[in-house]
């Protein structure tokens, strides 16, 4: 690595410490409903889309309504996507001609990006029109997004409101994310995007007729518009099949640099917009402190893996499945903070890393997506690490256990519990299950513990609605497509039902001055108590697993054994 | 239940109009204007035909004349794009470098050992569409593709230096040379 890789890494994490602050504060406004600078032109619209809507904005729902308005809204997005691709090929814009969407495979794809995982069976290129992608994709990509920020919102509400019933109007917080945050970013975004070469027209592909005198279909349709937001809004499902690695997808270092970048924009400012809301920026500086700390520690070790010689190829560097203009730095970068964040967009093929990056891929959506996370998604899973580790610190104290003035009871416990095993859960069970069927095994692309890797790592990130894949598994056969939709449903209802019925707990309670007795949230202290907490679950219920993929295939490598 | 699906409905209709439609239209609008060139897939003209885009890589490999790209998992055929995916640990992966650093090796009359031939060219892109390979690669190919086209050496080798492209702003990515981009200028010298 040169100093100017060193220098790339230190610019990008130094960038976003100082964004995190200042998008935080905003969205802070925002989701008070104070003053920002877009409010003049953005009121008038926002008041226009609760009237064509129909919905009251100033009626507050109480924690149940809020699930039931989301999940409602949830589920008609997923019956659209999944309609849109049975119906494509009789639809307009689809200049390629391309046929409708064989069943499993569209169940997969609209569960995908209704739950915000956005994993890809399909090849977009060869699969989904401009239209399926343009009204179908991209409107998932914004609102699934959004109703992960609400349910962050929402849940800060139950922790910051005291002995109160409601915890705020689900349709007015989707509207604000949407409106607020994520399209004039996005706008933003794509422009900077198509400046470096990513495609954005509606034409048919392009016939070109290479130098050599072969024939080369170009591909097209609106891909700036549509990856601005799937980075924005960490879905990660590419407009061409191998996402960002695809030139036309992310064209040069900058555009790489952007994606790369606005994957964590949101996740992080969202723990300032936390620590606002509460009342103590200090709060969410303790939960951006744990997060930046397990993302480094996990890249570094990434990067040492990635640059050392590989001796079955007798090679110094490992240039497999990644790009000349990004580099190994750059790839294993993007790595490590897609998989951290639940974004799963990728700009280097995972499968091809040495084993020990890809299986600390693997680790990073296993412990929960947490480390940041998806938007909103990685903020209330860490909220609920927040309160399994107040629970475990005051068992070790022997007092009642308190975060932010308020009790923590067994109800909050059990649905903390529920939140970190259901995921879990689906991890492991369906991957064994594939492991041990023929239907499972026969999608491997590689032989040896790299093939048990492929199968751990489509669960991982299905239940982790991550998105990012080995991708030598043939993902696309009934099997994989129902098994792992189904992953991403409990992996995204598994822990928001629990997260909203948290804040429904908490946002009754009373909040009482801390005592002597009180264990402080806001010191180094506790970012080291919750990060271990994080890595014992982790390590806990993923060990075994990963024992027998990524950890077992490094040692092979280094003994020279090839498959 | 009903109270709540209804208001779902033309909420989603709403947020759909405006995320999928105008949103979509609005930045095509833009960028169809402001830069005509990138949004329409930077490609390059022969007079009514497309030779191709300047972002994506092309088969070069079977014609010693032309500059060669890397490895493609797809050929260079982008429907779809794709790696190979073959773990660090594959006995197909060790097969193809042994054969592809041959390959390399003599057809640019280079001493034999493995460990001299750029990885770019032992590895296979993530995109199987990468249109760049390193600067270094390029120079090793300058003999070669000089004595194919009877053109003195120092003039290929400066044309090369033309096209090797530094760090984005000094610092951003890798230094890298455009195969198609090279090769079309070099067409050109004849």
């Amino acid at each position: 690595m040169t100093a100017l890789e060193l220098l790339q890494i230190i610019v990008y994490f130094g960038l976003l410490i100082v964004m995190t602050p200042l998008l935080g504060s905003y969205m802070a406004h925002v989701f008070t409903g104070q003053r920002t600078l877009l409010t003049p032109v953005l009121r008038p619209l926002e008041a226009l889309i609760y009237r064509l809507a129909g919905v009251r904005a100033d009626e507050e729902q109480d924690w149940w309504g809020y699930a039931v308005a989301l999940v409602a809204f949830n589920i008609l997005g997923f019956l659209v996507v999944f309609g849109l691709q049975l119906a494509q090929g009789a639809l307009p814009l689809n200049p390629a001609g391309l046929p409708n969407v064989e069943l499993t495979l569209a169940f997969n794809t609209a569960t995908s990006f209704m739950t915000n995982t956005n994993w890809q069976s399909y090849a977009g290129e060869t699969t989904l029109s401009h239209l399926t992608q343009m009204v179908g994709l991209a409107v998932q990509n914004f609102v699934s997004a959004a109703t992960g920020i609400a349910v962050v919102i929402a849940l800060t509400r139950g922790l910051a409101r005291r002995t109160a019933q409601t915890i705020g109007n689900f349709w007015v917080d989707l509207v604000r994310a949407t409106l607020y945050v994520l399209l004039p970013v996005s706008v933003v975004l794509a422009l900077l995007l198509v400046s470096q070469g990513v495609v954005q027209n509606f034409s048919a592909p392009i016939e070109a007729t290479t130098l050599t005198g072969e024939t080369q279909i170009l591909s097209q349709g609106p891909a700036a518009s549509q990856i601005a937001i799937k980075q924005l809004g960490t879905n990660g499902g590419g407009f061409f099949n191998v996402n960002s690695a695809h030139p036309y997808e992310n064209p040069t270092p900058l555009s790489n640099f952007l994606q790369m970048f606005v994957i964590l924009l949101i996740p992080a400012a969202l723990t300032f917009t936390y620590g606002k809301l509460v009342g103590s920026t200090r709060q969410g500086w303790v939960i951006f402190a744990a997060m930046l700390v397990l993302l480094l520690v996990g890249l570094s070790v990434m990067l040492v893996a990635e640059y050392s010689p590989n001796p079955v190829f007798g090679t110094a560097s490992a240039m497999e499945g990644k790009e000349t203009r990004f580099g190994i730095t750059n790839s294993i970068l993007w790595g490590g903070v897609t998989t951290a964040a639940s974004n799963g967009s990728v700009n280097a093929m995972h499968s091809s890393f040495s084993p020990l990056a890809g299986g600390i891929a693997m680790l990073n959506i296993m412990l929960g997506e947490v480390i940041f996370g998806g938007v909103g998604a990685g903020l209330y899973g860490m909220l609920i690490f927040v309160i399994l580790t107040v629970f475990i610190a005051g068992l070790m104290v022997g007092r009642t256990p308190e975060y932010l003035g308020k009790k923590i009871e067994a109800r909050e416990i059990k649905m903390a519990i529920i939140a970190v095993l259901l995921p879990s859960a689906a991890i492991l069970l369906f991957a064994a299950l594939a492991a041990v069927s023929d239907a499972g095994l026969s999608s491997r692309a590689n032989v040896g513990p790299h093939g048990f890797s492929e199968i751990l790592y489509a669960f991982t990130s299905a239940a982790g609605n991550n998105g990012s894949a080995f991708a030598g598994l043939n993902a696309n056969t009934p099997f994989y497509n129902i098994l792992l939709g189904i992953a991403m449903w409990i992996g995204r209802f598994g822990v928001i039902f629990p997260a909203l019925a948290i804040a429904g707990s908490m946002v009754t309670k009373k909040i009482a001055p801390p005592s002597p007795g009180t264990f402080p949230t806001d010191s180094p202290l506790f970012v080291g108590l919750l990060i271990a907490v994080i890595l014992i679950v982790g390590a806990l219920t993923f060990f075994p697993a990963l024992a027998l993929g990524p950890i077992v295939e490094q040692l092979l490598l280094n003994a020279g054994r090839a498959f | 239940m009903l109270k709540t699906l209804f208001p779902a409905l033309r909420m989603l209709l709403v947020l759909t109009i405006l995320t999928g439609v105008v949103y979509p239209l609005v930045i095509t609008l833009v960028s169809q204007s402001l830069f005509p060139e990138q949004a329409n897939g930077s490609l390059i003209h022969a007079g009514e035909t497309v030779v191709g885009s300047a972002l994506i890589g092309q088969n070069m490999n079977s014609d010693p004349r032309y500059f060669w790209s890397r490895p493609s998992a797809v050929s260079y055929n982008p429907l779809p794009s794709g790696g190979s995916n073959l773990a660090p640990t594959s006995a197909t992966l060790q097969a193809s470098i042994v054969e592809r650093a041959d390959t390399f090796i003599t057809a640019n009359g280079m001493t034999d050992a493995i460990g001299l031939v750029p990885a770019e060219m032992l590895f296979a892109s993530g995109s199987g569409l990468d249109p760049h390979i390193s600067p270094e690669a390029a120079r090793l190919q300058v003999g070669r593709v000089a004595v194919e086209r009877n053109l003195p050496r120092e003039q290929v080798a400066a044309l090369v230096e033309q096209f090797v492209e530094p760090p984005q702003f000094g610092f951003l990515g890798q230094s890298r040379v455009n195969v198609l981009l090279l090769n079309l200028a070099l067409d050109e010298l004849e």
